[in-house]
């Protein structure tokens, strides 16, 4: 049995909110101890924005994970238009909480308040899910994906476009800012609304060691996220373990062998589809939008191929493995490489402007400026890693690190190992 | 046939085929309306304007060059695509980074064989960042050598690319195929900006500048790309008819199963078929850069949806599908600015896309394979 499958079994011993929480909790770890090494007499603040930050990234990408896994993981829509979604949802919230009287050159809004911008927001992602579904799910999955992604891309250049900048919705002046975004009402002040009310003698306390109001109310919002998350799972759990769920996964399987069952397969994929819009646009807005503020520039493909990266990662077909992928991708892969790079010097050796002057050390057998060059792009070498893993995983693990947990469409297990000694044997 | 036979059939073509009617009517529509502007009549109706406006025979002319020009690059770019999607059946969404990857390779090659002699640092001449602007006519060996150098780059890229990636998951489902490309795509993006920055360059401009028909003007560059693409089209078509491998390929993308029974061999077919793919790619992005003048290490990921476009337009899998995809959507790019405000004309051709792949998924001129 190699090392693999040997950590395989251990994690498989655990149930999943127990491995949740080891996993996210052993991400924290690794950044308490990179704050530690790196953060000096200010390790404390340094950890709690290297944690708050990380957080946010993967509560975020973890409820866009678990809304694609139950599209594509699920019912097999593979959805890559997963930005447009986002966009619909954190526009419609946007334009819902804007104030009506906004400060000068920012765009006016409804002013209604968050809790009916967040539902509207959600609404109105799934009534767009819905209407890209309709003629869509006809398509192979391969032409699915590539309706979704210009339709995803069309959104962004709507709302991109400086003729809706601003206008008029039943006399009411709105608009979505154009290139320039629209700044709204963002859960954020919720967050920020609790560490000042009753959570002030906490940031007392975190004053007094070191920790400051800011990164404490990244923090603060990162746990929010994370419980919106837990909420999603609940729900995504429930929905997947219902009658319903047992058909969507019946339409995975196989799809005609479930028509002939008498289910209306359509009709399950475009709810399906719906209710992961749904899910997508309230991430749209509680992630991108968390400063209060959204612009077409956030709204980009390139989130999109990261959440599946994420659900990859993890393994699509399960929720666990969902949460678990988009934690791996967002501490591990995403965010711990950037904090990585920032912070690792070589002596007296500046990095190179560029890769030219970095060989040419080569040449004098001094491998430093490359390295300090490598280094300090980390950034950007981060996504070719990403990529590398992305391709890494379909070739040799393609149910990624957990999809072996993937839930069986049978309501009973079929696994014959399970079964115990006395059944029959395959010939 | 009486009357009643023909309302009969037209309601029978407007049930069946709602959608096709549709288009056919909004596209009688703004042909309407383009025949008004040409004209400079206003046609108002209940109060608002209907159709019409203004718009001179010259700066229609000057956008239907600037549609052609970019669709020939974009047709060029979607041969290898269209071939990949039909031969190894997946959409390849690392193609646009090809098309990055042959693009600078090409540019750096000519930016650095213009550059020796002149005394600027080799740094700057790699990071394509010394200022200078290269066209054809001041600097034709290095154009050319870029050319050539795009052309070859490429094909080393998607070879070592195929090699690394694809071919260990020959027998995958193509949406695994599919996945994997969108890693190769992220690495290769950034493995890029890794080595050459994210700043934008402008690298070409035209060096002289032609009027043809007293009222367009074209650039040396324009014409380069003009010449360049249609040679190449031209020696596609002939590679595809004439010899043993365009047969080869051809038989391949109708029936793989039936090709190897016939004794093709495949894997070869796979290999050349990414060469001419890749190449063409490459050579694609060059000519882009050649036109625009800019070049960055994303221009061809953005580039990429069009090139999909053009490709689905003209039918996955047919070569001049691709090439007349290209144009139509270059065309669709640009001529949609008369009718839509300039922020929504890349929209429009994705619209198109769609509308194709929901209303004709076999692209417009009926799925007719690599013949």
């Amino acid at each position: 049995m190699s090392a693999v499958d040997s950590v395989r079994d251990r994690l498989d011993a655990l149930p999943d909110v127990g491995l949740v929480v080891g996993f996210i909790a052993g991400i924290w770890t690794i950044m308490l101890l990179l704050a530690i090494a790196v953060g000096g007499a200010e390790w404390t603040n340094l950890a709690v924005g290297f944690i708050g930050s990380v957080t946010v990234l993967m509560g975020g990408y973890a409820i866009l994970a678990l809304a694609l896994n139950l599209q594509w993981g699920y019912t097999g829509l593979f959805n890559i238009g997963i930005a447009g979604f986002m966009a619909v949802g954190a526009y419609t919230t946007a334009i819902l909480t804007a104030p009506t009287d906004p400060a000068a050159g920012a765009v006016p809004g409804l002013g209604l308040p968050l809790w009916v911008g967040l539902i509207g927001g959600m609404v109105m992602a799934a009534i767009i899910g819905g209407l890209a579904a309709l003629p869509a799910l006809r398509l192979k999955a391969d032409y699915l994906a590539i309706v979704t992604v210009a339709f995803s891309e069309i959104i962004r250049l709507v709302v991109n476009w400086d003729g809706l900048a601003e206008f008029s919705l039943f006399g009411l002046p709105v608009g979505t800012g154009g290139a320039t975004g629209i700044s709204f009402k963002s859960a954020n002040e919720v967050a920020s609304g609790f560490i000042n009310g009753i959570g002030q003698p906490l940031v007392t306390a975190a004053e007094s060691v070191g920790v400051s109001g800011p990164n404490l109310a990244n923090l603060t919002y990162g746990l929010m996220l994370l419980g919106v998350m837990g909420a999603s799972y609940w729900v995504l759990a429930r929905i997947t373990n219902s009658p319903f769920g047992r058909v969507l996964k019946a339409i995975r399987e196989d799809e005609t062998v479930t028509q002939s069952l008498g289910k209306d397969t359509r009709l399950f994929k475009i709810k399906t589809f719906m209710i992961g819009c749904a899910l997508m646009g309230l991430a749209g807005v509680l992630f991108r939008g968390q400063a209060g503020y959204v612009s077409p520039q956030q709204f980009r493909p390139t989130i999109t191929f990261y959440v599946f990266a994420a659900l990859i990662l993890g393994g699509s077909g399960s929720n666990t493995g969902s949460i678990l992928g988009a934690a791996t991708f967002s501490g591990l892969l995403f965010y711990l490489p950037a904090r990585l790079g920032e912070n690792i010097s070589f002596g007296g050796t500046r990095a190179p402007g560029n890769i030219v002057d970095a060989v040419a050390g080569l040449a004098s057998l001094d491998p430093l400026p490359l390295l300090a060059y490598t280094v300090g792009n980390v950034s950007t070498l981060r996504f070719v890693l990403i990529g590398v893993v992305l391709i890494y995983i379909i070739q040799n693990q393609p149910d990624g690190l957990l999809g072996h947990r993937n839930e069986p469409a049978t309501s009973v297990s079929l696994d014959r190992s399970q079964a115990g000694p006395g059944g029959e044997t395959d010939e | 046939m009486g009357i009643a036979a023909f309302a009969k059939d037209g309601r029978v073509v407007l049930g069946d085929r709602p959608g096709a009617v549709a288009v056919a009517a909004v596209a009688g529509f703004l042909l309407l309306d383009l025949v008004a502007k040409l004209a400079g009549t206003t046609v108002f109706f209940l109060g608002a304007k209907l159709l019409g406006g203004s718009l001179t025979v010259g700066s229609l002319l000057s956008m239907v060059v600037d549609g052609l020009l970019v669709g020939l690059a974009v047709g060029l770019a979607g041969i290898g695509l269209s071939m990949t999607y039909s031969i190894l059946d997946f959409a390849n969404f690392a193609h646009g980074d090809t098309v990055t990857a042959g693009a600078f390779l090409g540019w750096v090659a000519a930016y650095i064989a213009a550059g020796l002699g002149t005394g600027a640092p080799v740094a700057e001449l790699f990071m394509l960042n010394s200022g200078r602007q290269l066209s054809t006519v001041t600097t034709f060996l290095p154009v050319l050598l870029g050319l050539v150098v795009a052309g070859v780059g490429s094909v080393g890229v998607v070879l070592l690319v195929d090699r690394l990636t694809y071919r260990p998951m020959r027998d995958a489902d193509n949406i695994s195929l599919l996945i994997a490309s969108i890693g190769v795509a992220l690495a290769l993006r950034y493995l890029i900006a890794f080595l050459f920055g994210t700043q934008t360059s402008g690298v070409a401009s035209g060096g002289l500048r032609v009027t043809v028909l007293s009222t367009v003007s074209v650039t040396d560059n324009e014409i380069t790309l003009l010449v360049v693409s249609l040679l190449l089209m031209l020696g596609v078509h002939l590679l595809l008819q004439r010899t043993k491998l365009g047969k080869a390929m051809r038989a391949m993308a109708d029936n793989e199963d039936l090709a190897r029974v016939t004794g093709i061999p495949t894997e070869r077919v796979i290999r050349l078929t990414w060469i001419l793919g890749g190449s063409l790619a490459g050579i694609g992005g060059y000519l882009l850069v050649l036109e625009s003048g800019t070049i960055s290490f994303n221009f061809g990921w953005i580039l990429l949806l069009l090139i999909f476009a053009a490709v689905i337009v003209g039918g996955i899998g047919s070569i001049y599908g691709a090439m007349a995809g290209g144009i139509l959507i270059g065309l669709v790019d640009s001529l949609a600015l008369i009718w839509l405000p300039s922020g929504l004309t890349r929209a429009s051709a994705f619209l198109v896309l769609i509308v194709v792949l929901l209303l004709r998924p076999s692209g417009i001129f009926g799925g007719v394979s690599t013949a």
